[in-house]
């Protein structure tokens, strides 16, 4: 395969985001090169479940870039699906999504949810108890409450972020793996090229699209920012005959998403592949990335499952994998120019939701960077907003 | 949870040896064997006989698990748990023990590897070490004409074994030309001349049933609706790409397969012990990159049962001196081990896996069995994903997904996929499978 001299933009990451960030560009008819210092899709990307998620977001910014992103995974999937055929495939599953609340407690947080995230656009459907139990014929009798997101989707990660590299290739760009960026070449004070390993790559724009080691990038680039890594893990059964429809999770689950303890956080959530195994998550903690397995960790997991689906109990498990998600001190992904280095663009800190918030945040970088109108407003995810913007170092 | 002394996982030649060492120092020692009786794949014992006499012949120090499968190796402060379930898989009521040591042997040996070709998925197709484990562990023959087909000494005396429960034997099939390999390395096969002896005693078995032995020839092909009828065996050239013209048609009941042997290593890579050119790396006294991680018998290289023993004694002896004990340096065992490792050398550059392989499959071969992938479906993902790495590929193809978790097909798969490092396929956090309800407990 021939390669790229030089670029429009050069895209450094080629997890899902950076994945869609160069997918928009190139769509826009920017040559966009995408780097990786591994092999694509291998990093936070092949770490998740692959949610495309409304129901797990309060009204707020990040609900406005999702409810975009949900309208344009299957109108991008299927444009893809005529431009480059197999390679678009992606297992795209509308399933749903069903919140559950074990307890009276949870019960009341979680109508309020409901009714605010109405009131923003979201359907989400207030459920009785049987009513639950009859879309999840194995959901525990101990459900006191729940709501049903016929929004909520599913699809296969690594699958859809290769597939947005295929058709940036198709477009004539390129995707690099085994290539380090270094840092950043500057004229004038502008971005003019990217350092690899023995040269450059002259571009008008760089992106970084790094996900948690979005900051050592920064770094690298003379611009840092704080985006930090959060742990979780999934646990992954056997396959099974259907046992779990949709996607299923305890209320919990949303206060342990937006919460910022450093301490181990760990709430039920259940859902089946397209090839029958159950995906068991979640674990949150900040522990750098330091990946050592922690049994503890996988012992809550499957005691939270089984409170959800106590069928579950005597299903075999036949493995674990872990992952590092991109964390932002206000839980708010990062879309926009950096202010101090004029050319480079930062697209990460999407946290668990990554997935979810991909193409419409591939979008809205590639609005902005060719100067058009967006969608959704940009102000909520710049880099300059307070917490964000660290000191260079010398 | 009490701190054991030595925790030695595997209870094949050296494991044992380990636990023995350790032991003879006066250190209390655990031994975790997945077998219902010691021995390991090389001294398996008769499962329907009483006893288990290398269990009875250990020290008393050593405190033996039998059916004991270690699902996790966990690292904490200056110490690893290791967590076993004891008692059959399917057994409900099996139970859950965490150990706690300083001190951890690492003795899981390795597994016979399978190339993949049209028709090795029919029942009756077995691996060499299955056929041989069914011959001397139930005394069971895995057919009545059977052909054994790889690579390697061990060929010899797996089709020994199926000749002693009294299978026919209709030939051998060597991929490589096994006695020019040899004379290229004369010092290596020097040393191992105390296993040359035992190899021609398995050859004088093979004359006396008359059982054909021949080089430079593989099964490229497996017959048969229900179970497999025939094979076709054909000449290879020095790739091992089948010679044209060459093939011919073997009638059979069963086939067992060995392409020498991938390390068991999952626990290794667990324990994050380095790993270089797909074993573990150990210093003199056997320990792993890895502080109080020690790696004995075919991890560290595949060599046999001598060598193996020798590594074990070491092994077991520096666990032993890390947990206090006073310990001489054991410099018999480490001269076996120097001869040893030439001997290994010696036999990796007689018994090499060649590229051939990769053509005797089909685009609609299932090179990935538990998730039914098949070498066309696997090439077609990798060109179209530009997969890199392992865990894309297992991702964007299914291959190594399943049940086996990439133990049968990792290093296949990867070889074909052109990716590199298929000992990622190792990476397996969970060692094996679980019961949720057992991974809830406390």
């Amino acid at each position: 395969m021939s390669r790229i001299g030089s670029a429009d933009a050069v895209v450094i990451g080629a997890g899902i985001i950076g994945a869609a960030c160069a997918e928009a560009l190139s769509a826009a008819g920017l040559r966009v090169l995408v780097l990786d210092r591994g092999a694509a899709a291998t990093g936070t990307t092949a770490s998740g479940e692959g949610n495309v998620l409304l129901s797990d977001k309060a009204p707020g910014p990040e609900l406005e870039l999702a409810i975009a992103s949900r309208r344009r995974w299957p109108e991008l999937l299927t444009s893809l699906r005529e431009e480059i055929g197999e390679a678009a495939e992606a297992e795209w599953e509308p399933k749903g999504g069903l919140v559950v609340a074990t307890d009276e407690a949870a019960a009341a947080p979680l109508a309020a949810l409901t009714a605010a995230q109405r009131a923003a656009g979201v359907e989400a459907i207030d459920l009785e108890p049987d009513e639950a139990r009859n879309l999840e014929p194995h959901l525990t009798e101990a459900v006191r409450a729940a709501a049903s997101y016929p929004g909520d989707a599913q699809l296969q990660p690594v699958l859809a972020a290769t597939a947005l590299l295929a058709a940036v290739r198709a477009r004539g760009g390129e995707v690099r793996g085994g290539t380090e960026a270094h840092g950043l070449v500057l004229s004038r004070g502008a971005v003019a090229g990217v350092r690899v390993e023995g040269g450059t790559i002259p571009c008008g724009a760089a992106v970084n699209a790094c996900g948690p080691w979005a900051g050592h990038f920064g770094i690298a680039a003379g611009a840092p920012i704080t985006v930090m890594p959060r742990r979780g893990m999934v646990l992954v059964t056997a396959p099974l005959p259907p046992v779990v429809r949709r996607k299923v999770y305890a209320a919990d689950y949303v206060a342990a998403v937006a919460s910022s303890d450093v301490d181990l956080q760990v709430s039920a959530v259940v859902e089946a592949t397209a090839t029958g195994t159950v995906l068991i998550g979640s674990s949150r903690q900040r522990v750098g990335f330091d990946d050592a397995l922690e049994v503890a960790v996988l012992r809550r997991l499957a005691r939270e499952a089984i409170r959800l689906f106590p069928v579950l109990a005597g299903v075999p498990v036949m493995r674990t994998y872990g992952g590092f998600r991109p964390y932002t001190p206000d839980h708010l992904p990062v879309v926009g120019e950096d202010p101090r280095v004029p050319g480079l663009w930062h697209a990460t800190g999407h946290e668990g939701a990554g997935i979810g918030l991909a193409p419409a945040t591939g979008k809205l970088l590639a609005d902005l960077l060719c100067g058009n109108g967006t969608e959704v407003d940009p102000a909520p995810f710049r880099v300059d907003r307070p917490g964000l913007l660290e000191e260079a170092r010398a | 949870m009490r701190r054991a002394g030595v925790v030695v996982v595997g209870g094949g030649p050296a494991g044992m040896a380990a636990a023995r060492a350790a032991a003879g120092c006066g250190v209390a020692v655990v031994l975790v064997d997945a077998g219902p009786k010691l021995g390991g794949q090389y001294h398996r014992q008769y499962g329907p006989a009483d006893g288990d006499r290398f269990a009875e012949a250990l020290p008393e120090a050593v405190e033996h698990l039998a059916n004991a499968t270690v699902w996790a190796v966990e690292p904490v402060a200056g110490a690893h748990r290791v967590h076993v379930r004891v008692g059959a898989v399917d057994d409900p009521s099996r139970v859950g023990r965490v150990l706690e040591t300083r001190a951890l042997v690492l003795a899981t040996g390795a597994y016979d590897r399978a190339l993949p070709f049209p028709g090795w998925d029919l029942p009756g197709v077995f691996t060499a070490g299955a056929a041989q484990a069914l011959a001397k562990g139930q005394g069971v023959a895995v057919g009545d004409r059977v052909v054994v087909a790889g690579t390697g000494p061990f060929l010899l005396p797996v089709a020994s074994s199926l000749v002693a429960v009294g299978a026919r034997v209709v030939e051998v099939a060597e991929a490589n030309a096994a006695v020019s390999g040899w004379a290229a390395r004369p010092a290596g096969a020097l040393a191992g001349w105390s296993k040359t002896g035992e190899l021609v005693r398995y050859a004088g078995v093979m004359a006396r049933h008359g059982v054909p032995y021949r080089s430079r020839n593989a099964v490229v092909a497996a017959h048969g609706s229900e179970w497999v009828e025939s094979v076709t065996v054909a000449r290879l050239d020095r790739d091992w790409v089948p010679v044209p013209g060459s093939a011919r048609r073997v009638e059979v009941d069963a086939v067992a397969i060995g392409f020498g042997f991938t390390p068991q290593m999952e626990t290794a890579v667990a324990a994050r012990c380095r790993i270089v050119d797909g074993f573990v790396e150990v210093d003199a006294a056997q320990g792993t990159s890895v502080a109080g991680v020690f790696a004995a018998g075919e991890l560290t290289g595949i060599g046999g049962a001598d060598l193996a023993a020798a590594e074990g004694e070491i092994a077991g002896l520096a666990a032993a001196k890390r947990v206090g004990a006073v310990v001489d340096p054991p410099l018999r065992a480490m001269a076996q081990v120097r001869s040893g490792r030439r001997f290994a050398a010696a036999l990796a550059a007689a018994y090499p896996v060649r590229a051939g392989w990769r053509g005797w499959s089909r685009d609609d071969t299932v090179v990935c069995r538990c998730e039914e992938v098949t070498k066309g479906a696997l090439l077609r993902a990798v060109e179209r994903r530009e997969v890199g790495a392992v865990r894309s590929l297992k991702l964007v193809s299914g291959a190594g997904l399943g049940l086996c978790q990439g133990r049968v097909c990792g290093r296949n798969v990867a070889e074909l996929a052109g990716v590199e490092d298929a000992a990622a396929f190792a990476r397996r956090p969970i060692a094996s499978p679980i019961r949720l309800s057992e991974l809830a407990e406390e």
